[in-house]
């Protein structure tokens, strides 16, 4: 496993058949994922084509359907470009979950002692805020594993159950609102700290602050010294140490900044969507993270155009169980195939490049 | 409340019984974990063979009425999920780990899809051998209540504890985990023996789920599962690879889980959703204390990438 299937490493110089086929295989994969899911539904007894039609029109059929999908795709891209970032460096952190809640936690409360100020210095502040938390919970699953060799998917999960405890806790105890009575949850933020609505699209501005933060990654991924230093780390620790790198602090230091992006998460959801900290937020949108990562190969452009795909299947399932009577898990089972295509189609990718290049 | 006719004793005892019925599940995954492990490969996706083993095992139990069927349905379920898990690392270069986390989506998926309709109804639970009757306490009695499936796990580590280092088939396993080169050498089809090993964790680690649904807690839900499947990855880890050592830290594993409702039961309630992280902290902390960066898992199966 010494490095993430995912991770472009050797993108320029391929003869164009490789290229080509590394663009097809995900696409055949995806199609693939796509016939067995159709024979899955046929089987329960449903038309593979109505099921389909629904979903494009659940997802991207109305403006109703693009404003549902493009609120979802949101916290999605944060949430997989909190997976990607680690990954550069060969790390696989899968807790996403537990930054995303305690980063709305923390952006629930940090404006509390705040009321009547202005509002963008405020919203600003609870950006960081969850960024922050977040940062700091993801952070120390890159500590334990850079300081105490502890394998970092397993701690970021386990990382990521406390964190939901905590959030718990908190939310039903210390900074409980007293007036939220069916559903524990924190004091509402001042309504004017609310992020505003995007003009003209109906969606809340963290759509624009999480396609900002995937073009940022994008750019510092690709051509600034420190995206090609956390590949050189990831490709190789040995390596990096004999060009000189602190691998530690570059491991650390990308965790760090993947946990803010899943604290941004939350606290956008937080500031533009619930007003307050309660189990709202605990929905599985870190873990839908894992896969949107992994589909774009953890690359930020493609995470925000499989975000869109993801949100759109995801925004389709209240759809399918109104029409068709399907449950809601239906859509998290042909999420699950095509994971499992495309992850398989990685790996024959990448013994062609391999076998190109001898 | 009449707890009080036995005073201090009842929260050991409410953890003592709790640590019993927590830590069944644990017994099955990380036996069927370190099963798969010692053949050289890693399964992160028992945490969605769980799930799927504990819908079916609730299905074919209410469809049935036997739960035992239901138990067995589990394992096949799992059996089911172990191979393809097998079939799919066996791809060159494909990444396990991410192969694993796939299959937990897919596994969750498919259990949830098809136990939408087990919710509401009542399936048919597994019984448990009363080990409490000469006392006439009800605390006592509620505590050695123990599942039938307990004992199973127990005479399960001995068992593999007994296949892994007395017969032909062990040395087989463990020779393909330990040097590939060593098992070809030897004329052993390494990939076989690896799917195998995963089918067999799988098909343990369904009956674990089983256990969840038709015992404790006992009925199907989407929140059954918390997080076991991958902890047993942790658990197998701190428990050096020994199937016998693998039991010991189940029922550590299961005091700690324990823990909150036991608490719960004698009124403190203040940090309920703390304790019931116990398990949680207790495995990061114990996964902290047991490797460290310079040998990082010396017991470990010599072909088992855990390390990168």
């Amino acid at each position: 496993m010494s490095s993430i299937s995912g991770v472009e490493s050797v993108p320029s110089g391929q003869p164009r058949t490789a290229a080509q086929l590394s663009v097809a295989l995900p696409v055949l994969a995806v199609l693939l994922a796509s016939a067995v899911f159709a024979a899955f539904v046929a089987l329960y007894g449903q038309n593979p084509f109505t099921v389909f039609g629904l979903i494009v029109q659940g997802g991207f059929g109305s403006s109703f359907a693009w404003q549902d999908t493009l609120s979802r795709a949101a916290p999605l891209i944060l949430v997989g470009l909190a997976v990607a970032i680690p990954a550069q460096a060969g790390l696989v952190i899968i807790g996403g979950e537990g930054a995303l809640v305690l980063g709305g936690l923390a952006g629930a409360v940090v404006t509390l002692p705040f009321a009547g100020a202005h509002a963008f210095p405020m919203q600003v502040t609870m950006l960081a805020a969850g960024a922050l938390a977040g940062g700091l919970w993801f952070g120390l699953a890159a500590v334990l594993r850079q300081y105490r060799g502890v394998n970092e998917t397993i701690s970021s999960l386990l990382l990521s159950y406390i964190g939901i405890a905590i959030f718990h806790h908190l939310t039903e105890g210390l900074l409980r609102d007293p007036a939220s009575l069916d559903k524990p949850s924190t004091h509402p933020i001042d309504p004017s700290y609310m992020l505003p609505m995007l003009p003209g699209v109906g969606v809340h501005a963290g759509l624009a602050v999480s396609l900002a933060l995937a073009i940022i990654a994008h750019v510092v991924l690709r051509y600034t010294r420190w995206g090609f230093g956390l590949r050189v780390v990831g490709g190789s620790a040995r390596v990096a140490r004999m060009v000189g790198l602190a691998v530690n602090r570059w491991v650390i230091g990308a965790t760090f900044v993947a946990g803010g992006m899943a604290g941004v998460a939350g606290a956008i959801e937080v500031a533009a969507v619930q007003g307050t900290a309660n189990s709202s937020l605990i929905v599985g949108y870190g873990y839908s993270g894992i896969l949107v990562a992994f589909l774009a190969r953890h690359q930020p452009l493609a995470i925000v155009a499989v975000a869109l795909l993801i949100g759109g299947m995801q925004a389709s399932a209240s759809l399918l169980q109104r029409r068709l009577e399907l449950p809601d898990a239906t859509m998290l089972v042909f999420q699950g195939l095509i994971f499992v295509c495309v992850l398989v189609a990685d790996a024959i990718a990448q013994q062609l490049r391999e076998n190109t290049r001898r | 409340m009449d707890v009080t006719s036995i005073g201090w004793l009842t929260l050991p005892l409410a953890i003592l019984g709790g640590a019993i019925r927590v830590s069944t599940p644990f017994i099955f995954v990380s036996i069927g974990e370190l099963i798969t492990e010692k053949s050289g490969r890693i399964n992160l996706g028992l945490e969605g063979t769980l799930m799927l083993g504990a819908m079916a095992g609730y299905g074919v139990s209410y469809l049935s009425g036997s739960p035992w069927l239901g138990v067995l349905a589990a394992g096949l379920a799992g059996t089911t999920f172990g191979l393809l898990h097998g079939l799919l690392c066996s791809v060159k270069r494909v990444n396990d780990t991410a192969i694993g986390i796939s299959l937990i989506v897919l596994g969750t998926g498919l259990a949830f899809f098809f136990g939408k309709p087990l919710i509401e109804p009542k399936a048919p639970a597994l019984p448990s051998i009363s080990l409490g009757f000469w006392s006439s306490m009800p605390q006592v009695r509620a505590a050695l209540d123990v599942n039938a499936l307990f004992f199973v796990g127990i005479l399960l580590a001995f068992a593999v504890y007994v296949f892994l280092n007395r017969t032909g088939w062990g040395l087989m396993l463990r020779t393909v985990g330990d040097s590939e080169d060593a098992a070809r050498a030897l004329g052993f089809s390494v990939l076989r023996v690896r799917i195998l090993a995963t089918m067999a964790g799988g098909f343990l680690a369904g009956i674990g789920g089983s256990f969840l649904s038709l015992s404790y807690p006992g009925s199907w839900s989407e929140g059954l599962s918390s997080g076991q499947g991958i902890m047993a990855v942790a658990l197998v880890i701190f428990a050096r690879w020994r199937s016998i050592n693998a039991l010991g830290a189940s029922l550590l594993f299961g005091g700690a889980g324990a823990l909150g409702p036991a608490l719960q039961g004698v009124g403190v309630t203040g940090y309920y959703y703390l304790f019931n992280a116990a398990p949680y902290i207790l495995t990061l902390a114990i996964m902290v204390a047991s490797t460290s960066r310079a040998a990082p898992f010396a017991d470990a199966p010599g072909e088992l990438k855990l390390h990168r």
